[in-house]
């Protein structure tokens, strides 16, 4: 299966709290695995369970709430904020997402997001607070996202805005292109570098 | 146009810019711990790779380690398991580790520095967000993700866009009782959580100048909770002495090499930032923070945020945050009971700031419904403390002297706090559930958690300053 993304057609799950920091998408005491899989089921952990208790889901909270669904999440501005544990993107990639839509992005976190594929769409606030108003209104209103034409808009509407994305990110995200893959090629130029440049 | 001390580095490093794109950086130093780094091992071994430049690679154990007993094997099994992960890697790859129980070992940011290998000029990162830290001696340092952590294993470099660069200037003389922790905090209630976001920041000024390396330190840890890339202070003459004679400083004639390169790196006085901003030091007060993010601050001498106090579109958010910490709207801050004392974390965990506790704390007692903690920053710091008595000063005061590691700042090994309760912590962070689920954090200066560990309240320091403190 390739890890390419370009359109992503999807229903959304409108989470509009801001400054989401990476401890509460992922707490620190579900970071005790040495591999990349399963932290999907711990997404959001204390803000979904009262009490640490999986018997005891919050209703008020919007992922336990069975209207929304969907591969893309719009979430409040300076998301992802705090700590640098890339755990927070696999947890929102093996939760089912590929997409999430904010008005600003904490760096370490977006950097975090594009290498596993899951895609930041920086949005103006004001198309934000669209997006929040269709998806809280109608669950099942459609979001098309198109990393080709780096543009996002609201189905059945004329809704639509076009977003910034670093060109090279681009072609990596289009062709499933890992920036680890790149490096390796450069090793010969990397050792040419570490002549002239005597590592300090 | 001349150059900020930031370009200076930054050019140093780059062996390549791709067209529209990021550069290729080269990174000097990586430090790595348990908890970022199995998936990155993990990668490079799918790939039949080893560690490109295992030299320039260290290692310690310090997130989800024990604070005491450290001579036994790991009880919870998971964590036993990760601690066991990083030996076994780095013994694969060829990688110094200070693991437990090694005289070096401790928290990342803290042995970086005092063992002499963060220096000027370079560029340093670490599967960690406050590698910012590093930065506190002229060096390009932040923190990165997993992924990332594989590809300097794989290749000791980075793909890198160049970030827009931001100057904190501190100026003027700061009054007794406060320290650079409420600097930083200062800056952060005025330029919020995501003030800096999408810059690298330089700190100047003459506050900042007047400075230890060890405080100087704390500030640049927190530049990533004003969303900065990277946090940094051009080093002088005490950035110089402190490095000179540590284990692993230059020696010799090559100590004199550095020392020139060393001395080219400030910003030029035609610099220019895309933003600059000047705070007064005789403004700041001891600070605390009353919220769920590090720019939630107030001087302790204030009050909560009123709701008409509050923007109208930042009212939901603030509501839920003051909720979360059982505080009321417009309730000054002074005289609020703690119940946990955490003396300890990558912010302020170093010989200075235990110094600085116990020279409060001399001859008092803790308040007896208040259980404090003091987690030195490592072995170094711990033995440190034990020549200069201070272990006794906290034992006579009912503290609790644990030993190195991240403690109770993350919530992630065994030291947590409990649902509901109040800590009054010299860490980094006050998010929801950070020191543990429903734990609920107040951000301030060893100084001022030293005080509420005597009285058991937020209180000013201020009002004990004539007593024979070192500040």
């Amino acid at each position: 299966m390739g890890k390419e993304i370009n359109i992503i057609h999807s229903t959304a799950v409108p989470l509009n709290i801001e400054n989401v920091d990476t401890d509460q998408i992922i707490p620190a005491r579900f970071l005790k695995a040495t591999s990349r899989e399963g932290f999907g089921k711990n997404l959001f952990r204390d803000w979904r369970f009262a009490n640490d208790d999986e018997n005891q889901p919050k209703s008020d909270f919007v992922l336990n709430n069975p209207t929304y669904s969907g591969k893309i999440l719009i979430a409040a501005k300076n998301f992802g904020c705090g700590s640098s544990r890339e755990h927070a993107a696999w947890a929102i990639k093996d939760a089912g997402f590929d997409v999430v839509v904010s008005s600003f992005f904490a760096d370490i976190f977006k950097n975090n997001a594009l290498n596993n594929f899951l895609l930041p769409v920086t949005v103006s606030d004001d198309f934000l607070q669209k997006l929040f108003a269709a998806a809280e209104k109608d669950p099942s209103v459609v979001i098309e996202v198109n990393l080709q034409e780096q543009s996002i808009s609201i189905a059945g509407t004329s809704d639509r805005e076009n977003f910034d994305i670093n060109s090279y990110k681009k072609t990596c995200l289009l062709n499933g292109y890992d920036d680890i893959d790149y490096l390796i090629s450069m090793r010969e130029e990397i050792e040419a570098f570490e002549k002239q440049n005597v590592p300090a | 146009m001349g150059k900020t001390l930031f370009e200076k580095i930054w050019e140093r490093h780059v062996v390549k810019t791709i067209d529209g794109g990021p550069s290729v950086l080269y990174i000097d130093k990586h430090f790595i711990h348990e908890v970022t780094s199995p998936q990155a091992f993990n990668g490079l071994n799918k790939r039949g790779i080893k560690v490109f430049r295992p030299q320039q690679v260290v290692a310690t154990a310090d997130h989800n380690v024990p604070t005491l007993n450290q001579h036994l094997p790991i009880q919870e099994e998971l964590s036993r398991r990760q601690v066991e992960a990083l030996h076994k890697n780095c013994a694969e790859h060829g990688i110094e580790l200070y693991g437990l129980g090694h005289r070096y070992q401790g928290i990342v940011h803290v042995i970086g520095p005092e063992l002499g290998i963060t220096q000027p000029g370079m560029t340093i990162v670490c599967g960690d967000s406050h590698t910012s830290t590093h930065g506190a001696f002229g060096s390009i340092a932040f923190g990165i993700g997993t992924s990332e952590v594989e590809m300097v294993m794989a290749t000791q470099c980075l793909m890198q866009s160049m970030p827009k660069l931001m100057r904190i200037n501190i100026e003027g003389k700061l009054k007794p009782g406060v320290v650079s922790k409420d600097i930083v905090l200062y800056i952060l209630s005025k330029i919020t959580a995501s003030g800096a976001t999408g810059y690298a920041v330089e700190f100047a000024g003459s506050a900042i100048r007047e400075l230890s390396m060890e405080a100087r330190m704390t500030i640049c840890n927190m530049s990533i909770e004003m969303g900065a890339r990277c946090g940094m202070i051009a080093p002088d003459v005490t950035t110089i002495n402190y490095i000179k004679g540590r284990e692993f400083a230059p020696k010799g004639e090559e100590w004199n090499e550095q020392l020139k390169y060393w001395k080219s790196l400030f910003t030029d006085s035609d610099a220019v930032f895309d933003k600059e901003i000047t705070l007064v030091a005789e403004d700041i007060e001891p600070m605390i923070t009353y919220g769920t993010n590090p720019g939630m601050g107030i001087g302790v001498s204030g009050h909560v945020p009123a709701l008409n106090e509050v923007e109208e579109n930042e009212k939901v958010s603030f509501q839920k945050s003051i909720n979360y910490m059982g505080l009321q709207a417009g309730a000054p801050i002074k005289g609020q009971k703690v119940d946990y004392v955490f003396i300890g974390s990558c912010t302020n965990s170093r010989i200075e700031d235990l110094r600085m506790v116990a020279s409060f704390v001399k001859g008092k007692q803790k308040a007896s419904d208040v259980e404090v903690w003091v987690v030195p920053g490592s072995k170094q710091v711990e033995k440190q403390a034990k020549e200069e008595g201070i272990d006794r000063v906290f034992e006579e005061a009912g503290f609790l002297l644990r030993q190195p590691g991240c403690s109770a700042c993350l919530g992630m090994n065994e030291d947590k706090i409990p649902a509901g309760k109040y800590c009054i912590s010299t860490s980094n962070r006050n998010f929801e559930g950070r020191q543990g689920p429903n734990a609920r954090t107040f951000l301030a200066s060893p100084l001022t958690a030293a005080l509420a560990a005597i009285t058991g309240k937020v209180g000013d320091v201020r009002e004990y300053y004539h007593e024979n403190v070192e500040m």
